[in-house]
């Protein structure tokens, strides 16, 4: 049994897209085939225009666990790609060093991760995916095992780094709020086999306050989102009965 | 938060963290050497007393003290035989090192191999070292080498099995986040999953440690002219216990000597290791 079927997503350059759906709707399968790490059985997947052999390389990846190695510090940490490209340990310090303060890291670059809080360890996480310099990356729920405070700060300050940089984002989260309030378009997905059942252009203003997640609009587009979510994990509950 | 898979569950030590006063480390450490010691001297303090009021024989049961005066006074016979037995040990040692995390990355590195020859690393652990020592002493003669084997073979087992478990304990993810890096797979080895198995590896070094000194004493005995299991062999025939039991105490001796050496290794080489156990304990605390 196939578990995508009729995924159909254009993902413009620098542009934040989310992708929703019910556990087990093939959220993860997908996600892998863009990271380059299962090849699709059918169907093509394209990258500025052209279908590269493998993916793998060329797309940053983040997933839902944070994946730092205990063994090394929080900078040999955060320059695990570079250093996989060969980039020179000097350099690649260097520009680890530089991007610190922004990831909220400064001063902790010589810890082992154990000794950082888990908003950290996760930012710590984006900061290795952030340099190894790919223009697209894949963030598997990078804010689902944090708690609702501090994720709430991890996003405004996401869309901050976003805003500056302007990487194309693709992130993966069962959390209709958060779709709403990063994205410019939200895909729903619902099971089995996975397919794309809505997708919807967030026409919210940018720069985003956390205000706007009270007001009307946003709610009215959580709306449109809640319903085929909903019906997509009924229909899953269903099926398991 | 959830531990890291590369965590096993081993008893924290307490490591007071670096800033502690002086007086706070100095009861640190009395918790952690008195115990041992009172408990060595009220054994001891027993098995003199017994020795005195029951008039047992010096040749069966020598007093603490006796056993005592032989280590000074056979001092140079006894550092004589210990330095062969150290060589000994030493080598064989590391030659167990050597074979068994080869042979783990070996099995490791592909499902066929690993097939082939798990088995037998099996097996291997099933023929009694006693029946095979006296034919590699023919094969090899009465030099170091015979004993290199037998330490080797004894201790090389705990070694490689751990450094399996290790090798295999890698997470999937982070296997896959590394492919995405484009890391081949040999960069895979060398920054994921051969770290990620170095706590297992020292486990299987401990063992391997306290192996050796077992391994060298039963290499003696089947051929050998010098070393304290030799001399301890030769002591029990000439029923000299007090001496045997002096030989006994040297090789204990040796072999804690190396037992602590393999750990302040481990803490030199995966200090993080340390680090994130003493972390978790103070979340244990906290919670509680």
């Amino acid at each position: 049994m196939a578990a995508l079927e009729g995924v159909d997503i254009d993902i413009r350059a620098g542009e934040f897209v989310s992708i929703i759906g019910p556990s087990g709707c093939g959220k993860s399968t997908l996600f892998n085939m863009l990271a380059g790490l299962i090849k699709p059985s059918a169907g093509k997947i394209y990258l500025d225009g052209c279908e590269p052999d493998s993916l793998l390389g060329k797309i940053g990846y983040m997933p839902q666990k944070d994946l730092l190695m205990p063994w090394r510090t929080v900078l040999d940490n955060v320059t695990l790609g570079l250093e996989m490209d060969g980039t020179r340990r000097r350099d690649a310090r260097a520009q680890a060093m530089e991007e610190l303060p922004r990831f909220g890291l400064k001063g902790f670059e010589q810890r082992w991760p154990s000794s950082l809080s888990g908003g950290m360890r996760q930012r710590a996480a984006l900061l290795r995916t952030f340099l190894a310099g790919r223009e697209v990356m894949l963030l598997d729920e990078p804010f689902g095992a944090l708690d609702a405070l501090t994720r709430q700060a991890m996003q405004e300050w996401l869309l901050e780094l976003w805003a500056t940089d302007r990487k194309t984002v693709v992130f993966i989260t069962h959390d209709v709020e958060e779709a709403v309030y990063l994205s410019d378009r939200v895909h729903v997905m619902s099971g089995r086999p996975g397919r794309v059942e809505l997708s919807l252009d967030i026409t919210l203003p940018r720069p985003r306050s956390y205000e706007m997640t009270v007001s009307p609009e946003f709610n009215a587009l959580k709306q449109q989102l809640l319903e085929p979510l909903h019906e997509a994990s009924r229909q899953q509950m269903e099926e398991v009965r | 938060m959830e531990a890291a898979p590369q965590r096993i569950a081993l008893p924290t030590r307490e490591t007071p963290p670096p800033g502690t006063p002086i007086s706070v480390r100095l009861r640190t450490r009395l918790r952690r050497y008195a115990p041992p010691l009172i408990f060595a001297l009220l054994v001891l303090g027993i098995w003199q007393l017994y020795c005195t009021v029951s008039s047992i024989p010096e040749s069966s049961l020598p007093a603490p003290t006796e056993i005592f005066s032989a280590l000074i006074t056979d001092r140079a016979l006894l550092a004589e035989n210990a330095w062969v037995t150290i060589q000994e040990i030493v080598i064989g040692y590391l030659a167990a090192i050597i074979l068994g995390v080869g042979l783990a990355v070996l099995i490791c590195s592909s499902k066929m191999i690993e097939r082939a020859v798990y088995p037998w690393l099996v097996v291997s652990q099933m023929v009694p070292i006693v029946a095979i020592a006296p034919i590699i002493v023919i094969w090899t003669g009465f030099d170091l080498r015979p004993k290199i084997i037998v330490i080797a073979l004894v201790s090389f087992f705990p070694i490689a099995v751990n450094t399996i478990d290790g090798l295999k304990a890698t997470d999937p993810e982070m296997t896959n986040l590394l492919k995405t890096f484009g890391a081949k797979r040999w960069a895979r080895f060398k920054t994921a999953q051969f770290p990620a198995a170095l706590p297992f590896i020292f486990s299987g070094l401990r063992i391997g440690a306290a192996l050796s000194v077992i391994g060298a004493v039963f290499a003696e005995w089947v051929g050998s002219s010098e070393g304290l299991g030799y001399l301890i062999l030769t002591f029990n025939n000439q029923t000299s216990t007090t001496e045997m039991f002096a030989a006994v105490i040297v090789l204990a001796f040796i072999g804690l000597a190396l037992f602590a050496f393999v750990g302040l290794l481990q803490r030199l080489t995966i200090p993080w290791y340390e680090d994130a156990r003493v972390d978790d304990a103070d979340g244990h605390e906290g919670s509680s």
